[in-house]
């Protein structure tokens, strides 16, 4: 669990508590069956929408098929019931695990792609399933009773049993929930919603955290299912695989609130009894009348309050609520876990380096090195290949050839998490922040990328947040922050997985005069702690005042290497990048 | 004897696979025309429409109203009408799709997004869903479910070519093979409209960057507007087409809006001719599944057609490249 976190995670298991207790006298009360249906079927759409929250609320991967799951939830239950004679007190865990392995099935391949498609290609899942299911002639599958054993075959005359039930299913899901919400992982699903690329370049593996969250939210679903059949005993394909069914998820999470475990729950709580209610008053009338109202919902929800109930109603109530104060943890600064390189052989050492984009050759063939403590410069025009050097680098792209160590051990081929844990951090030319986390938020996910353990990730996000100057603002969320402010964090972030080697990107672009000496006095400050970094800038004042080398590229390759004197008198230099009156008034 | 039921065999074999071209070849370019107006709104204009597949189902209902419920083309007889009708049911589609953008999709797409952490996709798939939700069960309490057609005396007539091979003979259904040349006429006039007029030129600019055709002066919001109206329009053509020879309910759409999906961006996106190209290359899959496949299994050997597509090609579906780091 994340430090700080167990004080909010007690308050929601309280509420948590309250409401089930409440919910569950609440069903006692109530006599008339088909009330009490509804009653039942809330907490089910509820939990199927918690599962549907865990990928798309906090991952961010939009996910139009998850009726998949719950449908293999229902007909696996269902269906063992008939064959097996397996009661669903087994079958339900039994479609736990069928649904987790679906998850894992459909999602090897469907995490290669993003957003919309992955969206897309998640609806023709269920809709394939659903297909094959009425080939094989499955229609139409109606539970059998069984009179002998009815507990056993979970078989109630009470229906408020299944309420209970579904309340105790509920629980367990928002627990779940919870849990994911105050640990790493519901911060990986944050990052990697907001910022992909730039998780993964502070070492979290996005592909990973995706399949679990994908993996967790499948079961969950499927459980749902299985329970939904058992509730209305008779399942088809459209009723469980259909696109009415994924768009329940969808809808009652977005109503309520995406991105808070609350916010299924209070969609399902409103849209539920509404839709049923109108279902049963106008359904002779107006078939269909539930999809109209859900497709209002969601339009309405969209363009009014794009992030639902939950966060409207937060925002507006306790907007003044003070940012969270940093935990309180011994922020001493880490160990840096720097050296053991000798001092002869370099930190980092390129060699023949080259990357092609059709005919273009962005990088070609660049060597250099990097020695342990240094600064170096990379300069050079425009398209000179200077951010596309670091995306091969840090494994964003791919090289075609050439190698790259880093104190010896190779880092071409790896995946950019995996470059990161090698002890890279990296900022971006454009800054990638997770602009709706809070500013230490953003540097721990760089603490947990380096795979820290919750107390050390915290206090080396403190301990970067002071080094960067920004620990004053830690509790305020990035998206409100200053392009200065933002680089700085970015830096932090970088500074908070106590990386080797440091890859900066144009670190000062944008910044005034005075912005920039402020950033410099902490690169400077690094700087006399050790670090190794790399940096690409255009503003030669500062580059002449930071850096101990430079490395000249221009189009593609190695113009000049060399002190940063030397360089700047070089001919070639000044012909291609410097020009003639940046001499001219250096000489004045 | 043997070689006897050898030889009759193959003549089925070659009928059945004849046959499968030629209705690959008619279907298919009606799906191509289909694919085209999803083309333009996704492909073209990158707004992710979920809706795609009602507005073919309106288009269905549209030309249905228009040769037999209102009697307004009914004029033109069973063999001319439902073509006509199905042509006509582009203006209303367009007027329909232009003000969905107006009021709807214009809010969560074009300059309100560009740039923005995901352009919008969010919550274009939910608004877009919203409305496909709305669409599909108003469509419900106002069409009713009972399937429906419009009846042209063609879709019963057929020519015959050959026999070629033995008995092996081309049955080449009427109603489709006018249906073809419709929709090869219309996806060659859209195709010249956009590839040499002011307007054509409009909507490229302002799909390819929507920032920055503000600044050459042209009126995006109005760019995006016309184009998810053809869209819309061209989409209800290939329904109003589609419905001579098929039966429909207002669940229609579902089916084909993942027809849609793999034939633009099979085409690849961004361009109308491969939007064609791949609605043509889906109706052969498609027919050509017939042979192996029961008919149940026709829909879902789409969706897997689908999934292969967006997953073995990832070069079609990144057509902006690498995101820039």
């Amino acid at each position: 669990m994340r430090l700080g976190a167990g004080r909010q995670l007690r308050r929601n298991l309280t509420i948590l508590a309250v409401l089930a207790v409440g919910y569950s006298l609440a069903a006692l009360v109530v006599t008339n069956s088909y009330y009490q249906l509804i009653l039942t079927l809330v907490p089910v759409w509820a939990l199927f929408g918690v599962s549907w929250n865990i990928l798309s609320g906090y991952g961010g991967q939009l996910s139009f098929g998850h009726a998949a799951f719950f449908g293999i939830g229902a007909y696996t239950v269902t269906l063992a019931m008939i064959y097996w004679s397996l009661s669903p007190w087994l079958g339900i865990p039994l479609g736990m695990v069928i649904g987790g392995l679906a998850a894992l099935a459909i999602g090897t391949p469907t995490f290669r792609l993003r957003g919309h498609y992955f969206a897309l290609s998640m609806l023709a899942y269920p809709l394939a399933i659903l297909y094959v299911l009425q080939y094989l002639g499955f229609q139409e599958v109606s539970m059998p009773m069984h009179r002998d054993h009815p507990v056993a075959f979970m078989e109630f005359s009470q229906p408020r049993i299944y309420t209970l039930i579904a309340v105790g299913l509920l629980v367990g899901g928002v627990v779940i929930s919870l849990v994911i919400e105050s640990s790493r992982f519901g911060l990986a699903l944050l990052a990697i919603r907001q910022n992909e690329l730039a998780a993964e370049a502070a070492g979290i593996n996005a592909r990973l955290w995706k399949m679990r969250s994908l993996v967790v939210s499948g079961m969950m679903a499927a459980v749902a299912g299985g329970f939904y059949a058992r509730v209305l005993l008779v399942v088809t394909p459209d009723s469980v695989f259909g696109m009415l069914v994924s768009a329940q998820a969808v809808v009652v999470t977005l109503f309520g609130g995406v991105a808070s475990v609350w916010g299924p729950v209070i969609g399902a709580a409103i849209l539920v009894p509404l839709a049923e209610t109108l279902q049963a008053e106008l359904g002779t009338y107006l078939p269909g009348i539930q999809g109209v109202i859900y497709g209002i919902a969601i339009i309405a929800i969209m363009l009014l309050s794009p992030d639902g109930l939950y966060w409207t109603i937060r925002d507006r109530r306790f907007a003044a609520k003070t940012p969270t104060p940093i935990p309180d943890v011994v922020a001493t600064p880490p160990p840096p876990h720097r050296t053991s390189v000798r001092a002869d052989t370099p930190l980092l050492f390129v060699e023949n380096v080259s990357r092609t984009f059709g005919g273009l050759k962005a990088v070609s063939e660049v060597s250099f090195a990097v020695a342990e403590g240094e600064i170096l410069g990379i300069i050079g025009p425009n398209g000179a290949g200077k951010t596309t050097l670091f995306n091969v680098l840090n494994g964003v792209l791919s090289a075609d050839a050439g190698s790259a160590r880093l104190a010896g051990e190779p880092m071409l081929g790896r995946k950019t998490f995996e470059v990161c844990r090698m002890g890279v951090g990296r900022t971006f030319q454009v800054v990638r922040s997770f602009p709706r986390l809070p500013v230490l938020d953003n540097v721990i996910v760089g603490a947990y990328g380096a795979g820290l353990s919750d107390h050390e990730a915290t206090s080396s996000a403190v301990w970067a947040l002071r080094q960067a100057g920004l620990a004053d603002q830690s509790g305020v969320a990035a998206g409100q922050l200053t392009n200065k402010q933002l680089r700085l964090m970015e830096l932090a972030r970088a500074l908070a997985g106590q990386p080797r080697l440091l890859l900066l990107d144009e670190t000062l672009a944008g910044l005034g005069r005075e912005e920039c000496d402020d950033v410099l006095t902490v690169l400077a400050r690094l700087r006399g702690e050790g670090m190794t970094i790399c940096i690409i800038e255009h503003t030669m004042h500062a580059m002449m005042r930071l850096a101990d080398r430079f490395v000249v590229l221009d189009h593609g390759r190695v113009l000049a290497t060399g002190l940063p004197r030397a360089i700047v008198e070089d001919a070639s230099v000044i012909e291609a990048y410097l020009g003639k009156k940046w001499l001219a008034r250096q000489n004045a | 004897m043997g070689g006897n039921g050898r030889s009759v065999d193959l003549e089925i074999l070659i009928e059945n696979v004849l046959n499968a071209v030629t209705a690959g070849i008619t279907i298919g370019s009606i799906y191509g025309l289909m694919c085209i107006g999803l083309g333009l709104i996704f492909g073209i204009m990158r707004i992710v429409n979920f809706a795609q597949g009602e507005l073919l189902m309106l288009g269905m209902f549209a030309s249905l109203y228009l040769v037999t419920g209102g009697h307004i083309l009914s004029f033109l007889g069973p063999y001319w009408g439902p073509f006509i009708g199905a042509i006509c049911a582009a203006p209303l589609l367009f007027a329909g799709g232009a003000l969905l953008h107006k009021f709807l999709i214009s809010r969560v797409s074009g300059l309100r997004t560009a740039g923005s952490l995901d352009e919008g996709h969010f919550g274009q798939l939910i608004v877009t869903l919203g409305i496909s939700l709305i669409l599909q069960n108003g469509g419900q309490i106002v069409f009713g479910s009972t399937p429906v057609a419009v009846r042209t005396p063609l879709s019963a007539e057929a020519f015959l070519i050959g026999p070629i091979y033995g008995a092996a003979t081309v049955f080449l259904n009427k109603a489709k093979l006018v249906a073809f040349f419709v929709a090869i006429l219309v996806a060659t006039v859209l195709y010249l409209t956009l590839e040499y007029t002011r307007l054509g030129k409009a909507l490229r600019a302002a799909a390819d960057n929507p920032t920055a055709a503000t600044y050459m002066g042209i009126d995006v919001d109005r760019a995006y507007r016309i184009a998810f109206g053809l869209g819309s329009g061209i989409t209800a053509i290939a329904g109003g087409l589609m419905a001579t020879y098929i039966s429909f309910g207002p669940f229609v759409g579902f089916d084909y809006v993942i027809i849609m999906y793999s034939g633009v961006v099979l085409g690849g996106m961004g361009s109308i001719l491969g939007a064609f190209w791949g609605g043509l290359t889906v109706g052969f899959v498609q027919q050509f599944s017939a042979l192996i496949l029961p008919p149940q299994l026709q829909n879902a050997a789409i969706f897997v057609v689908f999934l292969m597509i967006v997953l073995l090609r990832p070069q079609g579906l990144f057509g902006r490249s690498a995101e820039r780091a």
